[in-house]
């Protein structure tokens, strides 16, 4: 309690010292907690911190990074007590709990300035509850299907648009003793994103958000009609066996190895695949397939972000790095392919010369016109997500039980959302 | 006794009653943190399990409506009832380690060359951690890949998917648990065995006893401290289950091997948990559950202590 109020007084405290003009040099403690705790990424953030220390001397930057699971549970507490000044987090409705307890600090000022205002635009929608903005992102990358080229240029396939096209392609792999997609649902979120697409295709992305939103009922014949179309591709073999044993990553041999034609992933896929050995020939990527042509189509894009905790003691300090980090330089610096080899947010950067980069940035600049979700598990709450998630897994193991499935999704929304 | 009172105010209070003070003064330190981190908290998570609290903002006094909650999740064979069910399964089947252990201990009791050795590798899983039993199991259970499979595949049989099937995968985790669970049993036999009296077998053989007979009738009796050590961690072990669920299968697949120490865990402490009000309330029920146990424990060694 006395380290509390000492902490409140010393906010405080610098509060009122920013009140009279800024100095134009940045002083005092900056505090970064990150949760880029694979070794790739935390070498870019780290290098990226190493420049903004060099333009502001001044400054004694000190970074903590957390391991990435460890973090989804630590920031609740370092929120609240021994605050850092900025900390990364991730996009919508995954930051909602945190705005709403007061958090996290209010950067619609930010948002205000023409240089982030203007270039920033297409992320701003997921950085807005309440029509305030509470965080700048920093990365994001494109959810689609990653395929084996050398296998559909063997069946003589090509990539599908239409859900036709799309069970046709299926049939001919699954005849041919492959499966079509390979998945691991172990950890259940993979189930999501084949979710997030086939209900987007079906219904489309509005539909889909007040799904997450539970305006809609999981027994509405919209909804089964998204869970029949994805029965279609289940009744034929289109995913691999056992899927519910295995990781994410574990599921990548069956790609490699041949068993499974495809994959439906993030941008995050291509670099493992690399690595096992297939080269860019036999690699590529198409768009998901639209499924009603009455809808628009919409993408999955993740993004990960920064904040500053409403606690934070050197705000100034925080807001100087969030400009930085989203400046059109930095971004295309983070973001190429030696760094994190993802899309930058700010429209003046350069996209890295990847090719399933260019595909991903095309597909999202100019053929998402529905709109950008974040991912099921960000958009929806997190109770709905799990129980959601867990009802996924179980309709891919066990299709015939939809109707049951979604009674219970049916009973936890009533619940989950009543609150 | 008579001095102090002899003598009433020569010597203090505390001198008078010294003899009787001095158990509580040692007995202070343990005392005040089995008040602290046991007793109090047994208190606080009920007292939380009445609320609705993220662990973030205000909580929100809402009365037994997540006890309510987990009654209909039993009637509508949700998750709690999955879990409670489990739990069961667990109770019963970890029993298994207790003759297993014994088995094994009786077997290893003997005076060859090299016992040692023998002793300790049985001992061995015991040792190594439980996240590494998880993961050699589920490697062992992989449905590609794994052993099991390879070795059913021998016979005809297979592929089996253990942990990806809602029907074996409790099973499979317990078997992966009692690896090291018999070998807990086994040790404490060993040291029971050391401490059966010769004479009583020398005893017993002149009357004719042996093989079952000598067993059940001379040895095991000796070994009733050890059997029932055994039994008091086995239970607990079964009920506090945890690690391997979370290493082999997350309680997966969809949550068909979830346990109440588990769904705690998910519902309040996990990446899309947070309702720390309703999962206290789980803990009050696992706690329950546990009181009955060591009640029964309890009474038991009140029991002995008396009849001695």
């Amino acid at each position: 309690m006395k380290s509390m109020f000492r902490h409140t007084a010393a906010a405080l405290a610098v509060g009122v010292a920013f009140a009279a003009p800024a100095a134009a040099e940045l002083t005092g403690e900056l505090r970064i907690f990150l949760d880029t705790s694979n070794p790739a990424p935390r070498a870019t953030m780290e290098a990226m911190i190493d420049r903004f220390q060099q333009q502001h001397p001044g400054l004694e930057i000190e970074t903590t990074v957390i391991d990435r699971e460890a973090y989804k549970t630590q920031i609740r507490n370092f929120l609240t007590a021994d605050t850092p000044d900025v900390a990364t987090w991730y996009a919508a409705n995954r930051m909602k709990p945190y705005v709403e307890a007061g958090l996290f600090e209010d950067v619609s000022d930010l948002w205000a300035e023409p240089e982030i205002a203007d270039n920033l635009a297409s992320t701003k929608g997921a950085m807005t509850i309440d029509g305030k903005q509470w965080g700048v992102p920093y990365t994001y990358y494109q959810w689609g299907v990653y395929y084996r080229k050398d296998i559909f240029d063997e069946l003589g396939l090509s990539e599908p648009t239409t859900w036709e096209e799309e069970l046709a392609n299926c049939q001919k792999i699954v005849d041919s003793g492959r499966a079509c997609y390979t998945i691991g649902t172990k950890f259940l979120w993979t189930a999501g994103g084949w979710f997030d697409y086939l209900n987007m295709r079906t219904n489309g992305f509005d539909f889909h958000n007040q799904l997450a939103n539970g305006e809609i009922s999981w027994e509405d014949d919209r909804v089964k009609q998204t869970f029949a179309n994805w029965k279609q591709l289940i009744d034929m073999g289109a995913f691999i066996d056992n899927h519910q044993t295995y990781s994410w990553q574990e599921a990548l041999p069956f790609m490699v190895n041949g068993e499974a034609a495809a994959y439906l992933m993030g941008n995050f896929a291509v670099a493992p695949l690399r690595d096992a050995g297939l080269t860019d020939d036999q690699l590529d990527f198409y768009q998901f397939v639209a499924i009603n042509p009455d809808v628009e189509l919409a993408e999955d894009a993740p993004t990960d972000t920064f904040h500053i905790p409403a606690n934070a003691s050197n705000k100034e300090a925080a807001r100087e790095f969030l400009r930085f980090v989203v400046s059109a330089d930095e971004q295309t610096e983070i973001n190429n392919g030696a760094n994190l080899g993802q899309l930058p947010v700010n429209a003046q950067s350069a996209v890295d010369e990847d090719k399933f980069l260019q595909q991903g940035f095309e597909m999202l600049s100019s053929n998402s016109p529905g709109g950008v979700a974040q991912f099921w598990d960000r958009d929806a709450p997190a109770e709905m997500a799990k129980a959601s998630m867990e009802g996924f897994q179980e309709f891919m193991v066990k299709p015939d039980n939809t109707d049951r499935i979604l009674a219970k999704l049916e009973r936890a929304r009533q619940r989950i959302y009543d609150n | 006794m008579t001095a102090a009172v002899d003598a009433p105010d020569q010597e203090s209070w505390f001198h008078r009653n010294q003899q009787r003070l001095a158990p509580w003064f040692f007995l202070a330190p343990g005392l005040l943190f089995f008040l602290v981190y046991v007793i109090i908290p047994v208190f606080q998570s009920f007292n939380l399990s009445l609320y609705e609290w993220d662990g973030l903002g205000a909580a929100e006094y809402v009365g037994f409506r997540h006890y309510e909650d987990l009654y209909w999740e039993w009637v509508d064979r949700d998750a709690f009832y999955t879990s409670l069910k489990n739990n069961l399964i667990w109770l019963l089947l970890y029993l298994l380690a207790i003759p297993a252990g014994l088995f094994i201990a009786l077997f290893l009791n003997q005076t060859v060359w090299g016992i040692r050795l023998y002793k300790s590798l049985f001992f061995f899983p015991f040792v190594i951690s439980q996240v590494v039993v998880g993961l050699v199991f589920t490697w062992f259970y992989d449905p590609t890949f794994g052993l099991l499979n390879e070795f059913l595949g021998v016979f005809g049989l297979g592929p089996l998917n253990v942990l990806g099937d809602e029907r074996f995968v409790t099973y499979g985790i317990i078997f992966a648990g009692l690896w090291p669970q018999t070998a807990y049993c086994m040790i404490l036999y060993l040291t029971g065995l050391n401490a059966v009296d010769p004479e009583q077998i020398e005893a017993g053989r002149l009357d004719g006893a042996k093989g079952a007979k000598m067993l059940w009738h001379i040895i095991l009796p000796q070994l009733r401290p050890a059997t029932f050590i055994a039994f008091v961690v086995t239970i607990i072990g079964a009920l506090r289950s945890f690690d391997l669920i979370s290493i082999m299968t997350q309680g997966g697949p969809f949550g068909s091997s979830r346990v109440l120490a588990y769904y705690m865990f998910e519902v309040a402490l996990s990446e899309y948990g947070f309702r720390m009000g309703y999962g206290a309330a789980i803990a009050v029920i696992l706690f329950l559950i546990m009181l009955c146990f060591i009640a029964y424990f309890l009474w038991s060694m009140y029991r002995e202590e008396k009849g001695h």
